[in-house]
Order: structure tokens, then C-alpha cells, then sequence
């Protein structure tokens, strides 16, 4: 029986861990893109306007979330956005995924703190016992 | 940390000896009780370290280390070109040649006091901070490939500051062999528009006043005295410096195998320094060295035309500029030569002392400023390099208190309004757009940088000379 899709933070003693659990590794990988928004501000009040495409490839599960991840850092960055609803398809090596959101709006947004980069530190993609696939590693902050 | 899996070589000085692949010895430099509280993965991160090809003397870690990403964040470590030494990516860190400067204002504590809240405002509304702000200055392709090459000098080309700033600043403010074409387009689409902003995190931008003065004769070479105002800028090279260390990790775990480095864990991704890849990376990290030092330069220019709105009898001349997340070409002595190593400093401050040739002239007779930056809550302090230190740690000290806690522990502790609400009470006024963003950064989450500070300077790494209290502090 897997659960149902969720994301969460753990710790790490100057940054943040984010973690993605899903009945699939594609919500998995979903779910730590709503983790990573996450630190930054609560997704909820991120309206998903416009949608951004975003292609990633990488030799291994665990590189390719990291890739994901600093995709998603590198557009937030350079369009000034905000990320609330995601899509992921993974075929062999390479990630097609769509990103929901909105303009960095400093008041409503009140956003918390920059994501450097997603790093190899704590870092796993893997299917649990009970079934759920995990994806997670550490942002620097 | 367990203590049982040290040396006790003195009571700063503990040693993790050579062991499985280890090449040379691990030295942490801090006191019993910072050893207790440091993270068990310090051990693991120092041992690993020594493991690298290349390695000399050993694997340092500084009295504030905690757990980083391959390396410990104040870790020091230098390596040797010609015995197959490399050059790590997670050896420098994400915020290539984050650091911090300190400029003097001329004023004292008395002309600050009734005019703090206006100089917050307009210190906040000036420089650009936190997560979406965006810098006034937008670089096209030249101007940014220009800006690479040229740091902070190209920075008072522009009209940002003065050439006597430049004197002041490590590497004369322009960091040599930068190579902008190592630079990928992401990286500089990256930082189109973040020239001149402070960015979020740990970064600051405070006032401070000089609230003690341990060795007078050096605060009086530094021009410090107590009572006075300094304004101090904690920054980095923004999204730039951050996509550069991104893409090179990925590029330097993908190629390890193949330049024969078995890595003990992914972050300490590396590169033989005679490589190509080793080579462009240099040219890419020396360039994000450019954009942190023009970066740095910019903001100074801004926070001087803040104080000429607000107190116009105010002058800043720069103090100086420390980076913490380098590497660089430096001479060091091993055993009976001197040889260049490429000194990898992550989360650590260069600290050279007295006759050090790299100083420039009006430091070279007393070394340079040690600048450790503290919590929004409690203290700062200047110290100064010792020429005992190049034989310690290859000429390092600490750069910081180092977290506690983690962001995700202080948010169940303290709310962001609280934490201003206690900080005015004592004086101190805050800023920030993000009131999550001070709670993640409440002094309680940082350990104590007093006791860091001590440890630093009872291991002869560098000298107290001033602790720096904040009055105003502008957070991302």
C-alpha cells in the first residue's frame, strides 16, 4: 500500500533538507519541487498563472532530482518567480516537467530565503518497503 | 563530536590521525567544548578531505566548523600540482568568495543614535535584499564578460568608489587568471540583474559600534577606537558564483572515474589542477571571485550614498574586504621547501600576518584584518593575522559563529516579530522584507562567536583586536 503523495523538511545543521514521497518516483520527484518552494514561502499562496518547461538529464535518478531541483532554482532566479504546482515525466535518463506560478510578489509572498543550490549532501532517490518512492536531498541556502 | 576519536595535542589543538585513506592527518583547532558541540559529520568531513591526491600537510578545520558539503564549512586545506594535487568545486563552496567588508564612517555612537530608524530606512530602501529584489545595474554581455575579468577594479572604473578602496581589498580587488569564458550563459543570465544586491540567508548589512578594544596598538594601526561607527557588508558572489559551483560539482562528480579520484562522498567532487576541467574551473571560480569582490563594491558605493542622505558629515573609507569561499595560488613552506599550493578555504578567512608580501603596504608591518561577522544579536570582531598562522593553517582563521540549530528548529522557536521586538529593546533596529527569513536567522540559532573567537586566537591563528556590537542590521 503506498501513501499518499506529500512533501516535507528535515533538518541539516545550516541548511534545509527537502524531501518528496509519492506512489510514484514521478510525484516523488513533484512533491520535493513543492518542498523546495517551501523554504522559500508557503506554496498555498503561489497562484500556478504561467507555466514554465523545464528538460533535465542526467546518468542517474540522483543526479536527475538535483538537476530538477537546480532547474527550478535557476528559473525562479532569473524569471523572478514562484512555483506551486508541478508536473514530472520520467523517461530513462531525462526529466520533462512543468512548473506553475507567479512573479515574486515581495508583500504577498513574503518570501524567507534564497535557494543557492540543491547539493549531494543527504541525497536519494529510492522506492521504500512499504512501496513509496522518496526522493530528497539538502538545498543551500 | 566524540572526543575518544581524537588526539589531544593541546587543549585547542586535536588531531584526527591517518587512518584507511586518509594521506595526511586532520587538525581541528578549536576548544574542548566547541569540539563536543561540533556535528559528527565534521569528523567525517575532515577525514575525507585528507583523502584527496595531492593534499599537503593536512586537513584543517576551524574553531567555527560545522557540517557542510564535502568539506566542513571552515575547512582549509591546500594541494600540490605537481603531486597529481586537485581542485574541488565543494572544496570552495556555492557562494564563491562570499566574504565581508568593513568600512570606518568617521562617526561615533552619539551622532548614530537619534538618526538609526531613518538610517535603516534608507539603507534598506538603497540596497537591494532578499529573495525577487533586483539590482538597478543590468550587465550586458561585454559589460558582464568586463566586470568577470576585472572585480571591484572594474567596479571603480564604473564609478563605484575610489581607487584607494582597491588597496584594501584582498588581491588588490581584482583576482588574476579570471577566465569569463569559463563562465556558462546560464551563470551570467543568472547575474543580469543581481549586481549590487545583498541577497538573503545569513547576509547582512549592519552598523556596528566598537564596543571593546583588546590590543590597542594594532585598533590604532586598523584606525579603530571605541565608541566608534563601522558599517559592515556580508555578501557573495549571488547567482553567479551559486549556478558556477552547481554546474562544476556535476561536471567534476560525472568525471571523477575517469581522472582516476575515488571520491568518499559526491560534494568533494574534484579535478586533477592540471585537467582541463580542473583549469576551467579555476577560470570560472576566479571570475565569481570578480563578481563577489565588484559586488561588495557596488553595495559600498550604495550604503555611502545612504549615509550622505542621512548624516552627510559621514566618510567611508574601507577598512577592508575578506572573502570565505576560495582557492587560491599561495606560497607555504612543507617540510624544508616552499612550494605554490592551491589553498582551498570553505567557510574560512584568510589571515596573513605581519611581512606577508601578499599584504598590501599599509598592513605589511602589523597584518591584515581578520573580519568575523556575528549574529543580527550579538557581536562582530576584528582580528588580525599572525605570522605564526602560515605554519598552523596555512595562514586561516575562522569567518563566522557557525549555526547551532537548524532553519527548521529555529522556526519552531522564535517568530520573526519576536525576535525584532527583543533586539529593539536593546537598541537594535532590523530590516528585513522576510520576518520567516529573521526568525530562521535569530542570534539563538548561531553559537556563541565569543567563544569561537577565543578559541581562534588562543590557537595563534589570529589576534583579537575588536568586538563590534550591531545598532542597525539590514537582513535579506
Amino acid at each position: 500500500m503506498t501513501r499518499a503523495a506529500r512533501w516535507e523538511h528535515f533538518d541539516h545543521s545550516a541548511d534545509i533538507g527537502v524531501r518528496g514521497v509519492g506512489p510514484t518516483k514521478e510525484a516523488a520527484f513533484e512533491q520535493i519541487a513543492l518542498a523546495l518552494t517551501a523554504t522559500i514561502t508557503d506554496p498555498a499562496v503561489v497562484r500556478p498563472n504561467v507555466a514554465v518547461e523545464i528538460l533535465c538529464e542526467a546518468p542517474s535518478d540522483e543526479l536527475l532530482v538535483v538537476d530538477w531541483l537546480n532547474a527550478l532554482v535557476y528559473e525562479m532566479a532569473t524569471r523572478h518567480m514562484l512555483f506551486s504546482v508541478f508536473t514530472v515525466i520520467l523517461e530513462d535518463s531525462r526529466l520533462t516537467g512543468t512548473a506553475w506560478g507567479e512573479p515574486v510578489d515581495i508583500g504577498r509572498h513574503a518570501p524567507a530565503v534564497e535557494v543557492k543550490g540543491a547539493t549531494y549532501t543527504a541525497l536519494r532517490v529510492a522506492q521504500d518497503p512499504d512501496g513509496a518512492w522518496v526522493a530528497e536531498c539538502v538545498v543551500d541556502v | 563530536m566524540d572526543l575518544c576519536l581524537l588526539t589531544r595535542k593541546s587543549d585547542i589543538e586535536w588531531w584526527i590521525d591517518p587512518h584507511g585513506a586518509m594521506r595526511v592527518p586532520g587538525i581541528i583547532y578549536a576548544t574542548e567544548g566547541l569540539v563536543r558541540e561540533m556535528d559528527a559529520k565534521v569528523y567525517e568531513q575532515v577525514a575525507n578531505v585528507a583523502t584527496l591526491p595531492g593534499i599537503e600537510r593536512a586537513s584543517y578545520a576551524m574553531p567555527d566548523a560545522h557540517w557542510g558539503y564535502g568539506f566542513p564549512i571552515g575547512g582549509v586545506a591546500a594541494f600540490d600540482a605537481d603531486r597529481g594535487g586537485v581542485v574541488s568545486a565543494g572544496g570552495v563552496g556555492f557562494d564563491i568568495s562570499c566574504g565581508v567588508r568593513t568600512l570606518h564612517t568617521g562617526l561615533t555612537r552619539q551622532d548614530v543614535d537619534p538618526l538609526k530608524k531613518q538610517l535603516a530606512d534608507e539603507l534598506s530602501r538603497s540596497v537591494p535584499a532578499g529573495v525577487g529584489s533586483v539590482g538597478r545595474l543590468h550587465l550586458g554581455r561585454g559589460e558582464m564578460d568586463a566586470m568577470l575579468a576585472g572585480g571591484a577594479r572594474w567596479a571603480v572604473e564604473q564609478g563605484y568608489g575610489t581607487a584607494a578602496d582597491l588597496d584594501r581589498i584582498e588581491e588588490h580587488g581584482c583576482m588574476a587568471a579570471a577566465k569569463p569564458e569559463e563562465v556558462s550563459a546560464h551563470a551570467k543570465e543568472r547575474q543580469r540583474d543581481e549586481m549590487g544586491t545583498l541577497g538573503s540567508g545569513n547576509h547582512y548589512l549592519e552598523v556596528q559600534h566598537v564596543v571593546q578594544i583588546f590590543d590597542a596598538a594594532v585598533a590604532s594601526a586598523f584606525r579603530l577606537h571605541e565608541g566608534d561607527i563601522v558599517v559592515s557588508v556580508h555578501c557573495g558572489s549571488r547567482g553567479l558564483g551559486h549556478q558556477i559551483g552547481t554546474e562544476f560539482l556535476k561536471r567534476m562528480v560525472v568525471s571523477a572515474a575517469g581522472h582516476g579520484i575515488e571520491l568518499p562522498d559526491r560534494e568533494l567532487a574534484c579535478a586533477p589542477i592540471d585537467s582541463p576541467l580542473g583549469a576551467a574551473y579555476l577560470g570560472a571560480m576566479r571570475a565569481a571571485i570578480n563578481c563577489a569582490l565588484a559586488n561588495r563594491q557596488i553595495i559600498t558605493h550604495l550604503v555611502r550614498k545612504a549615509f550622505a542622505q542621512i548624516v552627510p558629515k559621514a566618510e567611508l573609507p574601507l577598512l577592508y574586504d575578506v572573502s570565505h569561499n576560495t582557492c587560491k595560488v599561495e606560497s607555504h613552506r612543507v617540510g624544508s621547501v616552499v612550494k605554490r599550493l592551491f589553498v582551498h578555504r570553505k567557510g574560512a578567512t584568510r589571515a596573513f600576518g605581519p611581512g606577508h608580501p601578499d599584504l598590501p603596504a599599509a598592513f605589511a608591518a602589523i597584518g591584515q584584518p581578520v573580519l568575523i561577522g556575528g549574529t543580527m544579536g550579538t557581536a562582530s570582531y576584528i582580528l588580525v593575522g599572525t605570522a605564526d598562522g602560515l605554519a598552523r593553517s596555512f595562514g586561516s582563521s575562522c569567518h563566522g559563529a557557525g549555526r547551532s540549530m537548524s532553519r527548521h528548529q529555529a522556526l519552531k522557536q522564535w517568530r520573526g516579530r519576536q525576535v525584532i521586538d527583543e533586539l529593539a529593546s536593546r537598541g537594535i533596529v532590523i530590516r528585513s522584507p522576510s520576518s520567516r527569513g529573521v526568525a530562521e536567522e535569530a542570534p539563538g540559532a548561531y553559537k556563541d562567536v565569543t567563544a569561537v573567537v577565543d578559541a581562534a586566537d588562543r590557537a595563534g591563528l589570529s589576534r583579537k583586536v575588536a568586538r563590534l556590537e550591531p545598532v542597525v542590521c539590514v537582513k535579506g
